[in-house]
């Protein structure tokens, strides 16, 4: 049967390969517009930043300097800094994707239903308040004096928002921040996930007479466990290009005593602050390719090793 | 077999494992779900009900209680008699770039992921890949590489800085590729072709026809994307006339002193900012509200970035 079939697509191809010739012809053409973006905007901004950070700009005299850019942010006072907060953010923030996404799904998916429908998308909702609205809504929650969470604020100390908004706690405040808005959305995922779960499994071990607990430790974590990865790789990649948040913050709050925040707490608005206080191009791009970098590591590692995205077994 | 990917599999009802928990576990488990849902619904709530008090109310009040619909008559005027209606012209500037720009990227989009997924040519499989790997990578990546791009080109500050770059979105091919690639029967193209149909017309008449859920999912992610973009703007756009919502609510908020220490402006208080992020997350609220259904189907469908 399949060397019938396979004779009949030989001939077939052999019929069309003439046609294939203006098949392919079509297919760029369909495909341009969104090329020239890519181009454009994908590879484009790569290619134009790493060039970038290798020159030295002064008004309109652009000298290569190879590596000092890189060399030169590296002993910037601020640089250091700005690396660990972006890393103490992700070592806070990480966990309480990771643990509480997975957690809370798990807590759903133990009985489906009109109620675990109703808290998902509750959940979910908070993905709509993203990045500056976010910042906004959090500081109002943060002030005792008129968020519904005042009795439970004051309950831990906090009388002031000022109290809060400190750039020493502010590793701890966009993790939770970030976490508010981003969690709903995962957990959606999560629930796809633990759905395609074949549900003989789950019955199997529940009639061996293993409790709910057992079941999600050792059936489902397993079986979603490249989510997870997934969910963890996209959050790091996300995580260290951190930039709305603090700059929102920065922008809009202060310190107690009037004074400003941190105009440079995170490695993008570091390079932020070369790129558009310091006319240093040179320097922002080398910035902004230190986290290219890394983001790209992981993305491909998410493209490649995850085997979410195989797209060999859609092509025919 | 397209495994996971056959509607069938996606569609079809969730049949319950039939584990019970034990009564005091199942009570704990819906007391912490309802403790999440507290969680993530009282600031929505609260949000939804600050512009309708006064300042004063706001902080001597329960904080979840309506003011007064002529108060939030008054909040609503303040807000968008700031500088001479600035905030009416945010709204617009945001509609209109979200939509250009939702346009441009669902017809690339469409057109792009319907010839991967349905022709075979020179280069097909490293577009893919790029186009994969750009979809993983934060928009964040290459803001600042993309705003030297457009500065040598000498568009900042307009809105084709803000509008082009979103444009951008490889998501959305992904998406229409595995859309095209398991929906499509090659059948009635070939037939199609068969009876004289040009390319073009056979996308139109038969491909294009059949894909409006596709539309609507790339539509959605693209339009939720960029209406709250901020990143890009912020570093695109100098003239304060010139922004969107949210990097424009962030510019209102610093400059009514709202949560600074010290003298504020008169006019815009708590209860307007809170109107400026609900008017900027309204829009968005409502589509995830009304699309719940169909976008709960679609993410599970295939669309695996969060």
């Amino acid at each position: 049967m399949e060397r019938l079939t396979r004779r009949a697509s030989n001939e077939r191809s052999a019929r069309d390969s003439g046609a294939k010739h203006s098949f392919a012809k079509v297919a760029y053409a369909f495909a341009l517009p969104y090329l020239l973006f890519l181009a454009a905007f994908g590879i484009g901004p790569a290619v134009f930043g790493a060039a970038l950070s290798l020159f030295k700009t002064t008004g309109s005299n652009r000298d290569f300097i190879g590596i000092a850019n890189y060399i030169k942010v590296l002993g910037d006072f601020r640089f250091v800094p700005a690396w660990t907060n972006v890393l103490t953010y992700l070592l806070i923030w990480l966990p309480l994707m990771t643990v509480g996404v997975v957690a809370i799904s798990l807590l759903l998916h133990v009985r489906l239903g009109r109620v675990s429908t109703l808290m998902r998308m509750i959940y979910y909702l908070p993905g709509a308040i993203a990045g500056s609205a976010s910042v906004l809504v959090w500081l109002f929650m943060l002030s005792p004096d008129v968020s519904p969470f005042g009795p439970a604020l004051n309950a831990i100390g906090i009388s002031d928002l000022y109290q809060v908004i400190r750039p020493a706690n502010f590793a701890w405040l966009f993790a939770v921040i970030v976490f508010t808005t981003s969690a709903g959305g995962w957990i959606v995922i999560m629930h796809g996930g633990l759905q395609s779960i074949p549900t003989e499994l789950i019955e199997a071990a529940a009639i061996d007479g293993a409790t709910e607990r057992q079941i999600a430790q050792y059936v489902k974590l397993p079986l979603i466990r490249r989510y997870v990865i997934y969910m963890f790789m996209l959050s790091v990649a996300g995580g260290i290009q951190i930039f709305v948040e603090p700059t929102m913050l920065n922008q809009v709050g202060s310190a107690s005593s009037g004074g400003s925040l941190s105009p440079w707490w995170s490695v993008n608005q570091l390079g932020f602050t070369y790129a558009f206080q310091q006319a240093d191009f040179g320097g922002a791009s080398a910035l902004s390719m230190e986290l290219l970098v890394v983001s790209l590591l992981l993305a491909l590692v998410v493209v490649f090793r995850t085997g979410f995205f195989d797209v060999a077994e859609l092509d025919r | 077999m397209a495994g996971r990917l056959s509607r069938r599999s996606v569609w079809s009802r969730a049949r319950r494992p039939h584990v019970r928990l034990p009564g005091f576990a199942s009570i704990a488990r819906v007391i912490v779900l309802a403790a999440l849902a507290v969680y993530w619904g009282l600031p929505l709530l609260w949000l939804v009900l600050a512009p309708s008090k006064t300042n004063y109310q706001l902080s001597n009040g329960p904080p979840i209680s309506f003011g007064a619909v002529g108060q939030l008559y008054d909040t609503i005027r303040h807000l968008f008699g700031y500088n001479h209606g600035e905030v009416a012209q945010w709204l617009l500037n945001t509609a209109f770039y979200t939509l250009s720009t939702l346009l441009i990227a669902v017809t690339c989009s469409l057109l792009a992921g319907y010839a991967f997924a349905l022709f075979k040519f020179r280069g097909r499989r490293l577009f893919l890949f790029l186009t994969l790997v750009a979809m993983v990578l934060p928009d964040t990546a290459m803001i600042l590489p993309v705003f030297l791009e457009m500065k040598t080109v000498g568009l900042i500050n307009t809105a084709l800085s803000v509008i082009l770059p979103s444009a951008f979105f490889p998501f959305g091919v992904y998406l229409a590729y595995v859309y095209y690639a398991t929906s499509m029967s090659r059948e009635v193209f070939d037939a199609a072709r068969v009876d004289g149909c040009s390319e073009v017309q056979l996308f139109l008449r038969i491909a294009f026809p059949l894909s409006l859920p596709l539309v609507g999912l790339v539509g959605f992610f693209n339009f939720v994307g960029t209406w709250n973009s901020y990143f890009l703007p912020y570093v695109m756009l100098a003239d304060d006339a010139k922004y969107n919502l949210p990097v424009g609510i962030g510019a209102l908020a610093s400059g009514a002193g709202v949560f600074r220490a010290g003298p504020v402006l008169t006019d815009i208080l708590r209860p307007e900012i809170a109107l400026a992020a609900l008017v900027t997350v309204l829009p968005i609220l409502v589509i995830f509200l009304v699309s719940q259904r169909t976008l709960v189907r679609g993410i599970l469908a295939g669309a695996t970035k969060g």
